[in-house]
């Protein structure tokens, strides 16, 4: 192995894919095939190149030490005026990675049959994404990282506008534009501190001590791109528009990894880039937090469309994120980090379940099911298990990353913790609820007498989801392990370790 | 005595133009219409040698006594301006010979406007400026017109002629004023004069002179109508080389005649800076005429030009170097693309006729992305990297609020670009395009790969842009 670039190869192929795709459908034209058949060779390819993607994301795990401290696997370029190409990968870069490479290949499955129409194109679209959420969670430098976060955009947008719902334009739109402001903040900053430590490079950055008053505004601008990708209470109102219009695959990933790039930017730039600043904003991040958990979960509650009420119930999640996060303790960050894994499992897992309904259906309307068990008990039973997750049930992810989350928050603040501990209880109303009024009771609809109970595709999509979500909630150690560096260096800072 | 050498190193190419757009009179006269269809390829062929003698003579020189003087910063800007004349002149074959106006006389006129841009490059006395400049506008009058049996481009070029001929006179005003305080036209010797009221209130007529030529607020208000109303391949040259001129000469000008006053023109500027973005942000956002659209788009692109400009010249040359070209290769295709909007019957203009291109032409769609992408400074293409260093010398020379309004007028953009981009990727598809031939095709993919790889390949752009302004540096 020794030089290969193996972080560049998982990076950039799924973008080789993309291309291969549109050379070959460009070169051989419709040559008596129609589109549809065409579409799905293209999938068909997609799906090896992202599996291929995620076998290749396996010998990074498997060439990652996890006890060396700092970044493995660093790749270095030159680029222009200083700034670099610079690869590499931590504890947490690496689980999210993986996240990613998993949930790509389940999206386009699951989009198999489902999406009828431009497969090529969808195929092509996710590639490119795929490459820019890998670029994202390893780029070791501020300006490749904005270009890679920034990027990744366009693929998203293309997704809800072209094979989204009846209102895709509006909420791509919104999805786009409320993303790019915060993001414009973001890049004045990234030049202000390229400027001043004469470097992009984020390892260098790290120990940068910027000055107090500096660094609040330098704080400022990120939390403004981070709180809206995240998204946070007040600006979340894109996330629902978003997941609503977009298409199911759509929504697997923008919960699943596009989210967690605002988890990922606290703690690998805010925190430990600006530590003084960061321990000025806990309360005001701690109060957004508990506002997230408990509005978002009370909003989720009087929600009449499955979507809807699953982006709201991500909202409050993530809040559990940034909780974590701002409380400054091993435990928190640990459970915050573990919170993303989890929660990109089962709300991704959840988003396929509204899918899979959705495909026989045609419609997201609460009131449109009920007394699904008695059509579809396959199906009940992995809702059961996905609802119970996302509660956080004990022997669930979900149970690891609320109780380690609100422990860390304990210990900083009481009233935060008991703030946050409210919305478990909230979550438990709105998703049985959810549950009890789309599985149980009679079938009152007459158009649910001949549905069909989950066929093999929805099986092939959702077992990796299941067996990841009660694994990792059954020996959590598997994540702890991994990341104990990367929350250290997080902390190291602000502990003044 | 006449040192040769050093007159061909200072206007070695104006001269081949000149002598080249007057052999090329004199064909014409004799052969007529048989010279049509070879002029435009001679023309370009023309364009692209000048270039190469550009760089031939890269570190420049002076001549005629100090009335020309060229400097690697004026190269730089003169090679991109004849490449893309020479881009955009073999765009335009195809599509006059469809309008039945393929003429001799447009490649000349596009030589004798190069050979005006190269007079101002060198220029270095405010004689040689406006002459140059004179040279320049007067083809460009004429050129607006050149479909003269239809009423808009006549229209148009009406309209650029009186407001043009407005601006030079309050150039030229302002000349006699600075030449009056001063008692010298030469650029060195203004530099080195005291500041008077006079000086500066000439300085500012000859900003309101130049603002005009590269339509900047509040001089902007002929640009969408020339836009709209000229024939596109026309429209083409005058969003890519005369921009990229007049906007190293306005910058070159204020660099070196009026170094001395700095902080009194740094301020009007930012103002000229400030407005253009806004005014052409806003007014973009409005358009369904694409051509229109790309008219207010260069002025919030000049505004930002501007702002680099404002940066001053230790800060600034690089980065208007470099912003300019990423400009003027993303112009050349996102033109390219609008000379490709052809259907039964005609041109066609609207943002609308683009719907679902990529359905239709997905080569071309996927081209036309890459590029809105790059003008609009999104990261992925060049036009990213262009916007950075002018933001890193407004950073640099602390132009905060000129930032802020940079940011807004940018996220503004994003707006109406990516409209153009939702329109093609996700409205149903309209009938296809007719072909218009391959020049115009080969053109559009080319800019897009140039916007990549620029991007991907930024080191040596960057390092290129940025020797030529060493000069600037003490």
């Amino acid at each position: 192995m020794g030089n290969f670039p193996i972080l560049t190869a998982v990076t950039f192929l799924p973008l080789a894919g993309a291309l291969l795709i549109m050379l070959v459908q460009t070169a051989t034209g419709s040559n008596g095939q129609d589109e549809e058949t065409r579409g799905r060779q293209s999938l068909m390819a997609g799906l090896i190149f992202s599996a291929a993607t995620f076998l290749a994301s396996l010998v990074m795990l498997v060439s990652f030490e996890v006890d060396a401290p700092g970044y493995q696997l660093v790749e270095e370029v030159s680029w222009f005026a200083g700034i670099q190409y610079k690869l590499g990968i931590d504890g947490m870069s690496l689980l999210l990675i993986l996240l990613t490479t998993l949930l790509t290949p389940i999206s386009l499955i699951a989009s198999y049959g489902t999406v009828k129409h431009r497969l090529t194109e969808y195929t092509i679209a996710f590639l490119v994404l795929e490459t820019f959420m890998i670029g994202v969670f390893c780029a070791m430098d501020l300006v490749l990282f904005y270009v890679f976060f920034e990027a990744g955009l366009i693929p998203m947008f293309i997704i809800i506008g072209v094979w989204g719902g009846a209102e895709r334009i509006y909420a791509s739109f919104k999805f786009f534009l409320y993303t790019l402001l915060g993001s414009l903040f973001m890049l004045a900053a990234i030049v202000f501190m390229y400027m001043q430590a004469g470097t992009s490079d984020i390892t260098v950055l790290e120990t940068y001590a910027f000055a107090p008053e500096v660094q609040t505004w330098l704080w400022l601008a990120f939390f403004a791109s981070f709180a809206v990708k995240l998204p946070m209470f007040p600006v979340h109102t894109w996330l629902p528009d978003a997941h609503v219009q977009a298409p199911t695959a759509g929504s697997v990933i923008l919960a699943g990894v596009l989210l967690k790039m605002g988890g990922y930017g606290f703690l690998r730039f805010s925190l430990p880039m600006f530590p003084d600043a960061s321990q000025f904003f806990q309360p005001m991040m701690f109060a957004l937090s508990v506002i997230a958990i408990v509005y978002a979960s009370l909003v989720a509650f009087r929600q009449t469309d499955m979507k809807k009420l699953i982006a709201y119930s991500s909202v409050a999640h993530m809040g559990f994120v940034t909780l974590g996060i701002f409380s400054f303790t091993e435990v928190g960050v640990q459970g915050a980090i573990f919170q993303m894994i989890s929660h990109g499992l089962i709300s991704g897992a959840l988003f396929l379940i509204v899918g899979m309904v959705y495909d026989r259906m045609h419609t997201r309307e609460i009131a449109a099911y009920g007394g699904l068990v008695n059509k579809m008990p396959i199906y009940a039973a992995i809702f059961m298990l996905f609802t119970m997750a996302n509660v956080g049930l004990p022997g669930t992810s979900g149970f690891v990353g609320e109780i380690l989350t609100m422990t860390g928050a304990f210990q900083a603040s009481t009233w935060a913790a008991a703030g946050a501990a409210l919305g478990v209880i909230f979550s438990a109303v709105y998703m049985l609820t959810l549950y009890r009024r789309t599985v149980f009771g009679p079938v009152t609809n007459p158009a649910l007498e001949n549905i069909t109970d989950v066929g093999k595709k929805d099986l092939i999509t959702i077992t990796p989801l299941i067996i990841g979500t009660i694994l990792l909630g059954i020996t959590p150690n598997l994540v702890f392990d991994i990341t104990r560096e990367s929350s250290l260096r997080a902390l190291q800072m602000i502990t003044g370790g | 005595m006449l040192d040769f050498q050093a007159m061909i190193s200072a206007i070695g190419p104006e001269l081949l133009l000149a002598l080249a757009g007057l052999a090329g009179v004199l064909a014409g006269a004799y052969m007529g219409d048989r010279f049509n269809g070879l002029s435009f390829k001679l023309g370009a062929a023309t364009l692209l040698l000048a270039a190469l003698v550009v760089i031939m003579n890269w570190e420049g020189g002076e001549a005629f006594g100090g009335l020309v003087t060229t400097t690697p910063f004026v190269n730089f800007a003169k090679c991109i301006s004849f490449v893309a004349g020479a881009v955009t002149l073999l765009m335009a074959e195809g599509f006059l010979k469809r309008h039945e106006t393929i003429r001799y006389e447009y490649p000349l006129l596009v030589i004798f406007a190069s050979l005006g841009m190269g007079i101002i490059l060198s220029a270095s006395n405010l004689m040689t400026l406006y002459m140059g400049i004179e040279t320049l506008s007067l083809s460009s009058y004429v050129l607006a017109s050149f479909h003269r049996d239809s009423i808009r481009s006549s229209e148009a070029g009406l309209k650029y002629f009186v407001l043009g001929a407005l601006a030079s006179g309050i150039l030229l005003y302002g000349i006699s004023l600075v030449y009056g305080f001063t008692g010298s036209t030469d650029y060195g010797d203004i530099a080195s004069s005291e500041r008077t009221i006079g000086l500066v209130f000439g300085m500012v007529l000859m900003i309101s002179g130049m603002a005009f030529k590269v339509s900047a607020a509040p001089m902007h208000v002929w640009t969408p109508d020339v836009y709209e109303g000229a024939p596109s391949p026309v429209v083409a040259f005058f969003a890519t080389a005369p921009k990229m001129a007049s906007m190293v000469v306005f910058a070159n000008l204020l660099f070196t005649a009026f170094t001395g006053v700095f902080e009194d023109w740094q301020m009007i500027i930012a103002i000229i800076a400030t407005l253009s973005m806004l005014i052409g942000a806003f007014g973009a956002l409005i358009q369904s005429n694409l051509k229109r659209l790309l008219g207010y788009s260069s002025i919030a692109n000049m505004g930002y030009a501007l702002v680099a400009v404002a940066a001053g010249a230790e800060y600034g040359a690089a980065a208007l170097l470099v912003f300019m070209t990423s400009y003027v290769i993303a112009s050349i295709g996102l033109f390219g693309g609008v000379l490709s909007m052809r259907r039964e019957g005609g041109m066609v203009e609207s943002i609308d006729e683009l719907a679902g291109l990529v359905r239709r032409r997905t080569g071309l769609a996927l081209a036309l992305t890459i590029l809105v992408i790059s003008v609009s400074g999104f990261p992925l293409a060049v036009g990213f990297i262009g916007k950075l260093v002018v933001f890193q010398a407004g950073w640099n020379a602390g132009l905060l609020p000129l930032l802020i309004v940079l940011v807004l007028s940018s996220v503004l953009a994003f707006g109406y670009y990516l409209r153009i981009i939702l329109v093609m990727w996700v409205k149903e598809p309209v009938e296809r395009f007719q072909p218009v031939g391959s020049t115009v095709a080969l053109s559009v993919y080319a800019a897009a790969a140039a916007c990549l790889v620029l991007f991907v390949f930024a080191s040596p752009f960057l390092e290129w842009a940025t020797q030529a302004s060493a000069g600037f540096i003490q």
